[in-house]
């Protein structure tokens, strides 16, 4: 069954055609993967380039910037592409981080090269939380919406729980203190360690935005949105849907693992306080402000993420209130804010920002031929 | 372009990274300034503090009143001539949020020291951090030995008596007074929880508890840790529990109609607070309340530290209920101000360290403070207060450490001098 399905199968899949011409903006479909990568590589220069414009707390937000990217690019091809809802991806980002936390710590106290202190616990995080998501993803894959929706629920619920319980391996509610190997001497001179967190966030998200971005792009991309439109007929196409979500399921826990790998590494901790249930339905906000299956409104959703609560703080510190008021508005205003703009978004937008900057383009473009 | 859900790829994706990384930048940086934070009129200092979440009811009070000693002091003409720019960030009692407005008050806000930093899982995420950037950590709110790291961390501070000495304070009355009987103890599942029971082990023997529970601050329930207690026939409970678990542990107990007698740290055993939780059984089950506290206490109406505070509360901080975290947070401002007068007519990061290692600070507390180049702990010992007749006053009682015991100190407690602004 699975020798069937390829190159014919993709090809026969129904698509809603709609002629347009391919944005500059947009990758031509016919690049090759090294194209693609050649461009992700370019990209993250670039990137590593711009983090020189920024100051010290700004790198410092670019670097847990890219953590939530990590997450939210996996998550949102899920949501976007596969159908699969999970309430519950902060749980892996928590998976991912632990892993992390265990594994640089171990190092730390071993005498190996530094480049392996660096890499290995990165390495580490994105198995362990891509094997607790196939193992999620086994028993998710014969649920469906809401259902689904509940068993991810359940597990990012469950993680305060089992952090506490096993308190003496987890640390309990003030988590674990991470080791990590920091920037190489010879670069200490040059950058400052905010600026080195965010260089390893930016290579963590041109990992992930390069992997999936060949994704997207491959015959699977069609299986995926075939099993997310109609079961039957991926079926009869000779497709295996539980073999598509399970995949898509891994994937997606395994760039939320690497994401709470960035965030251990930044942040030198690894709490169940951090990942949350409000972080993980932040998470899913932000997939739709972006852009819902889309790579680009994930960076979207990313920003918005880390924007808004500094946003709101320093509106907050600029208006003239009580110093009693402005203190009760400081952690709350964000979360009415991310509300508000999700309504928003979803009112004047629906295929989120990422949708709205596409349609505002190509108005454009039609004006100006 | 057939695949319309498939539009978004790298080149895009990166355009958009760079989008955001230049939106970021258009903000500040900071400068090269030789202090950070300091001008010729003003010190601006900053800290994190739980307003929102969990730990907020019992703590957050701590900050408001910090705030409103700065503002008296600042209407006296501040400390050198310098005012006292206090910029509090809420932490929720979350590490992850912490390391954020910690780097932002650090990064961002260019302040000149952190001051009374809330929290041990809290503030320890953020003392590396902070010793990277040499930003002076003075007073952390906690009991933690962490604080009391010289060697690693020259620029971190405690305040508060730490909680192994305070289990020693607590085990040493335990013995006196209540000798012979079952002691046991309910702690926090943390550093909190074990510090206390081994100060306490370290005067009763290793032997000397008969029953250890443990609680999360994360589960809202203690019921089965009390009733492990009752059944293991406890009869002088110590608490190493934060306000909240406090009174939850003793109202679990008395729907159990189990009445030992409580025995808590000072940092959970501010008498305001606790009646709150309890209502209006508090006063009956209260009454003979055991703790230790190295301030005076809220109720001691005649004592003059005691009595500026309340005058300030009443000015600077609209009348809040004026409770053991009022006190706490008026130390706490008091101590840095202190600090800083010491640290010269022109202070430098160096040198508010090394005024505080001087050994010239003495506080307002019952006990003397421990600075010194080696010991960066705060208050040595505790005073027992005892609450009778929904008043909580200390009995006179002090210990201070020494080595692995405790001795009594009997000095007389620090004087109150220029109306509560230090000056040389």
């Amino acid at each position: 069954m699975t020798g069937t399905r390829d190159v014919s199968t993709a090809s026969a899949a129904p698509a809603p055609v709609r002629p347009r011409r391919p944005h500059w903006l947009l990758t031509p479909s016919s690049w090759t993967p090294l194209q693609r990568w050649g461009v992700t590589a370019l990209g993250l220069v670039l990137a590593l380039g711009a983090t020189f414009l920024l100051d010290p707390y700004r790198n410092y937000l670019l670097a847990v910037g890219t953590a939530y990217l990590c997450a939210i690019a996996g998550l949102s091809l899920l949501v976007g592409r596969t159908g699969q809802l999970s309430l519950g991806h902060a749980a892996f980002m928590a998976a991912g981080a632990y892993a992390f936390a265990f594994t640089s710590n171990a190092l730390a106290d071993e005498s190996v090269p530094s480049l392996v202190h660096l890499y290995a616990p990165f390495l580490v995080a994105i198995v362990v939380a891509a094997a607790l998501g196939a193992v999620v993803g086994i028993a998710g894959a014969r649920l469906h919406g809401p259902y689904l929706a509940g068993l991810t629920l359940a597990l990012v619920l469950a993680l305060p729980a089992l952090t506490s319980l096993m308190s003496d391996v987890f640390g309990g509610d003030a988590g674990l203190y991470v080791s990590v190997e920091r920037r190489p001497e010879w670069l200490s001179q040059l950058i400052a360690d905010e600026q080195w967190q965010a260089w390893v966030g930016l290579g963590a998200a041109a990992l992930v935005l390069g992997v999936l971005a060949q994704l997207v792009r491959s015959p699977y991309a069609i299986r995926m949105q075939a099993v997310r439109d109609d079961e039957s007929a991926a079926r009869l196409s000779g497709i295996d849907p539980r073999a598509t979500r399970v995949t898509m399921f891994g994937i997606s826990a395994a760039t939320a693992g690497l994401g709470g790998g960035v965030l251990a590494y930044v942040t030198q901790a690894a709490s169940p306080g951090a990942y949350s249930l409000s972080f993980s339905l932040f998470l899913l906000v932000a997939v739709v402000i972006g852009g819902v299956g889309t790579l680009a409104g994930a960076v979207w959703g990313a920003v918005v993420l880390v924007l808004v609560p500094e946003l709101t703080s320093s509106i907050t510190e600029a208006l003239p209130l009580p110093a009693e008021l402005s203190q009760r508005l400081d952690g709350n205003l964000a979360i009415v804010v991310f509300g508000v703009i999700l309504v928003v978004v979803m009112l004047v937008a629906p295929r989120g920002i990422n949708g709205a900057v596409g349609s505002l383009v190509g108005r454009l473009r039609r004006r100006r031929p | 372009m057939t695949q319309p859900h498939a539009r978004a790829t790298t080149v895009s994706a990166i355009a958009l990274a760079l989008a955001g990384a230049l939106v970021l930048s258009s903000c500040s940086t900071p400068g090269a300034a030789e202090q950070p934070g300091l001008t010729d009129t003003s010190v601006k200092i900053g800290t994190h503090q739980p307003l929102t979440g969990p730990a907020a009811a019992s703590y957050a009070p701590i900050s408001a009143a910090t705030a409103a000693y700065f503002d008296y002091v600042n209407d006296q003409g501040g400390i050198n001539g310098r005012t006292i720019d206090y910029i509090v960030k809420d932490d929720g009692y979350n590490p992850a949020t912490t390391q954020t407005v910690v780097r932002e008050l650090v990064l961002d806000d260019d302040v000149f020291a952190i001051l009374g930093g809330l929290g041990t899982p809290t503030h320890s995420s953020v003392l590396d951090f902070l010793n990277d950037n040499d930003v002076p950590d003075l007073f952390a709110s906690s009991g933690s030995a962490a604080w009391n790291q010289p060697e690693k961390y020259p620029n971190t501070f405690g305040f508060q008596t730490d909680y192994v000495t305070e289990g020693m304070v607590l085990g040493q009355h335990i013995s006196d007074e209540f000798g012979g009987k079952t002691v046991c103890l309910l702690g926090q599942d943390d550093e909190f929880g074990t510090d206390v029971q081994s100060g306490l082990e370290k005067i009763l023997g290793a032997d000397g508890l008969a029953e250890v529970q443990t609680y999360s601050v994360s589960n809202q329930d203690v019921s089965a840790q009390i009733v492990a207690m009752q059944a293991a026939g406890c009869e002088v409970n110590v608490l190493a529990t934060i306000t909240g678990f406090t009174a939850l542990a003793i109202g679990t107990a008395a729907q159990l109609s189990y009445f030992p007698q409580w025995v808590s740290s000072s940092s959970g055993a501010d008498y305001g607070p606790l009646a709150g939780y309890l209502g209006d059984a508090a006063p009956l089950l209260l009454e003979g309340f055991i703790s230790d506290n190295y301030l005076p206490d809220a109720s001691e109406s005649d004592n003059k530290w005691i009595e500026l505070f309340q005058d300030i509360n009443d000015k600077y901080n609209k009348g809040a209920p004026f409770n053991g975290s009022v006190v706490y947070g008026m130390a706490m401002g008091y101590l840095f101000a202190e600090a800083l007068l010491h640290a010269g007519k022109q202070p430098t990061r160096e040198s508010l360290i090394t005024a505080v290692q001087s050994g010239e600070l003495k506080g307002s507390g019952l006990v003397p403070l421990a600075f010194s180049k080696t010991d960066h702990n705060g208050y040595v010992g505790a005073g027992i207060t005892v609450v009778h007749d929904g008043v909580q006053a200390s009995t006179g009682e002090r210990w201070v450490r020494d080595g692995d015991k405790v001795v009594a100190y009997d000095k007389p407690p620090v004087e109150l001098l220029s109306g509560g602004v230090p000056s040389n």
